[in-house]
Parts: C-alpha cells; structure tokens; sequence
C-alpha cells in the first residue's frame, strides 16, 4: 500500500507527468481519437522535459553572467524575462503551478459567465507564466504547496486575467475598429497607462499618427528574437568581458583559458539558444491545452470575447511598434546606468519584455495621441518595465535572491509586488488581499451593471 | 501538406491562426489527415520546415529565406475570413477541392 501511495504522490508531484495527464483529460474531453489522446499525452509530457533541459541551458549562460557582473561592478545584475524565470521557476514549483493553471482557467470562466467582465484570456503562456508566478510568491509567503497555495493562485490568476483586459479595451475599439477582440497579455496595466498618457498629452490629429512617418522597413529583422536576444545579448556580455578583463575571465573558474571575447559571444548565444529550447518546450506544453480549454470555454460562455497575444495590435501600427521599442530600450540603458550610481541590484534591459511590451505601448499611445503619444506613453511604460523588477525581486523569497532572471512585463510587476508586499504582512493579510481583489471585481461589475441600467432608462 | 503559422516568439499569435487554420480545413470538408499544421518563431522557420507559411505581413521582411510563393501574408492576423482566403488561395493552386 505504501508503494501505491508513494507512486500516486510521485506522478502527482512529477510536473512533466501532471502536465501530460492535464493534456490527457483535455483530449479526453474533447472525445478525440485514442491516437490524438496518446500522442498529446506524450508530447506534452516530453515538452515539460524540453522545457526544463532549455532552463539548464539557461542556468549554463546566466551564471558567468553573474559572476562577471558581480565582479565588475560589485552589485547584483538581474535579466528580465519572463521565459527564463518562468523556466527556472517551473523546475521546483511545477506542480502547483500547473494546477494553479487549472483552477485559474475554471475561474476566468466564472467570472466570464457571470460578470460584465466577458473576456476569455487565451494566451496560454502568459497563463502558464502567471500561475508559476502566482506559486513562487504564495509559497515564498509560508502558505505550502498545498491546497491553499493552490485554491488562493488560482482564485488570483482568473481573476487578474479577467479584469486585466478591461483596462485597455476603450484603446483597443480604437485600434482595431471593433469591439470583438481584447488583449490578453500581461503588460496591460502599462498599456493603460500608455493609452490614457497619449490620449491627455499627446496630438490628435490624424496626422500625427506615427503611420504618416516614414520609417525603414529594413530595421524589420530586429524581430526575429533570436537574432535580437544575441545582438543584445552579445553587446552586453562583451562590455561585461572587456571590463572584467582577460586575466579574471579566462580564469579557471570561468573561461578556463578560451579567449575572454570567444567566451563572451559563446555565453551570449547560449542564452539565445537556451531562449529558442524554453521557447519550444512551452509550445509542446500548451499545444494540447489550449484548445480545450478555448472549446470548453466557446460552450459555457456566450459572448465572450478572446483576450489574445500581445502582436495581434502591431500591424494596426508598425511604426509606433518600432518608436515604443527604441524609446522603452533608452529609458531601460539610461535607468540601468542611475541603478549602478546608485548601487542598487541592476535591472539589465530585457529585449523580448522591451519588444513585446515597449512595442505595445507604442501602439496605445499612438491610439488618441500619435506620435507625441507613442513617445510619452513608451516612456512611462519603459520606467515601469526598466524600475518594477527590482520590487517583484523581493516577492519572489530565495527564488528571487538567487536567480539572476526575473518577470518583465507590468502587470507581473505590479501584482507580484502587491503580492509579495501583503506575504510579508503575514499569510492571513495575504489570503484576506486576495479574496479581497475578488470581491472587489465583482462589486464593480455590480455597480456597472447598474449603471448602465439606470443610463439606459 | 504541410502548414506553418509564424510570429515573433511563436507562442500565442501564431498559435491561434493555427487553430483558426485547423478550424477553415474542417468547414472546407477537406480531408484532414492529408494537412499537418505546426506554429513556430521567426527564427525557426526555414523554408524546408513547411509548404506554406501563414504570417502577419509586416513581420514578411523577417523572413528573407522563405521563397515569395511559400509565404501566405495575412493583412489582419485575428480575422480569420483573411486566413480563410488565403488557405482557399492554397487548396485551389493545389487542386483540392473544397466546399
């Protein structure tokens, strides 16, 4: 009996197991083919694998990388990116984060169904991020990886995916020209404040729209991350190298003899590649997922409107996404250099956040302010991204402490920080701030509600 | 036949054409077995890793080794009417026929 027991408690503790087994019932659901069944089962299983071997890989590059920088400037150096951390974090808080996933899907659906919120958040890795996120901090905070951990992660994954995507959708009608589609995607609470930014102080002519500029089509190749991750990546290392010097890098503890620039640009595509394998992994994973959690959804909820990706809104505006990225990456260098004058951890600037997130706020402060709105708007979200992580760090416990990665993106800034502030004041305070959160999500679309009734008579 | 979806990091974007792809190949009455449908980045997308490729248009300049007639270029990359035209455009180069 004790080695059943022990198996049970093994599968359900093995992440790589418990996701195949998710995907498994998700299929089953679904009532797909025995094949179909066995063959998700079994990729998403080995896409766990792929995953957490990518995060190896990661760890290979990011620690000289540490080590470099400690040396050098006598202060913590930290990359944001939420694909890096993610996969480090996933390899010890697998599965709670996994059913957190679950429990916070269940809950975006309720809230779909019964509030004035109707939005469905369909970008799985961002749920997937999330909920690893929404783990590291609620464990970190002395609350288990129980039920409790669980139940609570769950409880504010659904209900911050929910609600998030109601900030910008006045900017989104006036993106896209329709009210069908919302963003799901966690720099939300930047791209709202990009939005209202360029709608108070920029220009609303039409045409001060950054799409009457004329911007070279050839800088388009900066938007294949693995070529822009290196380029950055081997920019940042080779300073790294050139200060440290030959003498510590080539070191036995390090290089151990290979040329201290060979060492610098390998260690840079290694963080590319490590990138490309976590990228992959994470694909395999929600492949299976995804779908039947979007079927489940389509029946349950009428209405509803899919929250997605982040670059559904850059065609709409290709030049402010390319203004909103060169403007986020300035604050990010300029606000790295005051934090090394400061002597505070640093806050490396991290392209795919700074592409994905900077080109956003571009487009929602482009939306009602054009160009003067993409430049004030990415500036504001550029302090956000460039200043936030070093208040999620503490949040994240001894995870944060020791990895040499962080979250990126607003909204895990702001809400893991939150998080991590209410942890600290105790777990009770934590568990109340939660519930909290969602009591208040459901008391504002009351009142909305009501609203809208009264206005209508 | 082989289908891929691109964007920049190839998780959600893509991920969603592809499903919107699935969904066009299924109201078509086409036989499914005969399509296979994958969704990758930028960066893993060589022109021997599919035949044809369904991108967002301004990320076309990306992919500079993937020959012009592979890539389909979607205009808007949440319509899925655009998607729909362009896998019709396909079936019909190819003969297939569909509903």
């Amino acid at each position: 009996m004790n080695g059943f027991l022990n198996f049970v408690v093994s599968v359900t503790t093995t992440p790589a197991l418990l996701v195949g087994l998710i995907a498994m019932l998700g299929l089953i659901l679904q009532k797909k083919a025995a094949t179909v069944v066995i063959q998700g089962s079994i990729k998403t299983f080995a896409g766990f694998l792929v995953l957490t071997g990518g995060a190896g890989i990661l760890v290979t590059s990011l620690n000289p990388f540490a080590t470099m920088f400690q040396h050098v400037f006598n202060a913590k150096g930290v990359v944001p990116s939420n694909e890096a951390v993610v996969a480090l974090a996933l390899v010890k808080y697998g599965t709670p984060a996994a059913l957190i996933m679950i429990v916070g899907f269940i809950v975006n659906v309720l809230l779909a169904r019964f509030t004035r919120f109707k939005y469905i958040f369909l970008t799985g890795q961002a749920m997937l991020y999330v909920s690893t996120m929404a783990a590291v901090v609620l464990i970190s905070a002395g609350l288990g990886n129980g039920w409790l951990t669980i139940l609570l992660g769950g409880i504010f994954e659904g209900t911050l995916l929910t609600v998030t995507p109601a900030l910008t959708q006045r900017y989104m009608r006036k993106i896209t020209g329709n009210d069908g589609v919302a963003m799901g995607h966690t720099g939300n609470m930047g791209y709202a404040l990009s939005g209202w930014l360029g709608e108070k102080f920029g220009n609303r002519n039409p045409e001060k729209s950054t799409e009457k500029l004329n911007i070279p089509k050839s800088l388009g190749f900066l938007r294949d991350s693995t070529v822009s991750i290196s380029l950055v990546m081997m920019v940042v290392y080779i300073i790294l190298a050139l200060i440290a010097g030959p003498h510590f890098v080539e070191s036995a503890a390090l290089s151990a003899g290979t040329n201290y620039i060979v060492y610098a640009i390998t260690q840079a595509g290694t963080f590319a590649a490590g990138f490309v394998v976590v990228l992959q992994g994470v694909r395999m994973i929600l492949s299976e997922i995804i779908p039947a959690f979007q079927g489940i959804a389509k029946k349950l909820v009428p209405n509803s409107k899919p929250a997605l990706d982040v670059p559904i809104v850059f065609p709409y505006a290709p030049n402010a996404v390319l203004i909103g990225f060169f403007v986020s990456f300035v604050v990010g260098i300029v606000s790295m250099l005051i934090m090394l004058g400061l002597g505070t951890t640093v806050i490396i600037p991290g392209v795919v956040g700074i592409f994905f997130c900077g080109g956003a706020a571009g487009v929602y402060g482009n939306a009602f302010g054009g160009v003067r709105g993409a430049i004030i708007g990415s500036i504001a979200n550029g302090l956000v991204l460039a200043w936030g992580p070093l208040l999620i760090l503490p949040a994240l416990g001894s995870f944060g402490a020791n990895a040499a990665s962080t979250f990126a993106d607003s909204d895990y800034i702001v809400s893991g920080g939150l998080l991590g502030v209410m942890g600290k004041a105790g777990s009770a305070t934590l568990i109340i701030f939660i519930l909290a959160f969602l009591v208040v999500v459901l008391i504002t679309s009351a009142l909305l509600n009501r609203r809208d009734k009264l206005n209508a008579k | 036949m082989k289908f891929a979806c691109v964007c920049q990091s190839g998780l959600g974007t893509s991920f969603m054409v592809q499903m919107n792809i699935q969904s066009i190949l299924e109201e078509a009455g086409v036989n499914i077995d005969d399509f296979e449908l994958e969704h990758m980045d930028v960066g893993s997308a060589t022109s021997d890793a599919a035949d044809y490729f369904f991108v967002e248009s301004t990320l076309v300049s990306a992919l500079p080794n993937i020959p012009e007639e592979k890539i389909i270029p979607l205009n808007s990359i949440i319509d899925k009417e655009i998607a729909r035209e362009g896998v019709y455009k396909v079936l019909d180069e190819n003969g297939i026929e569909h509903q």
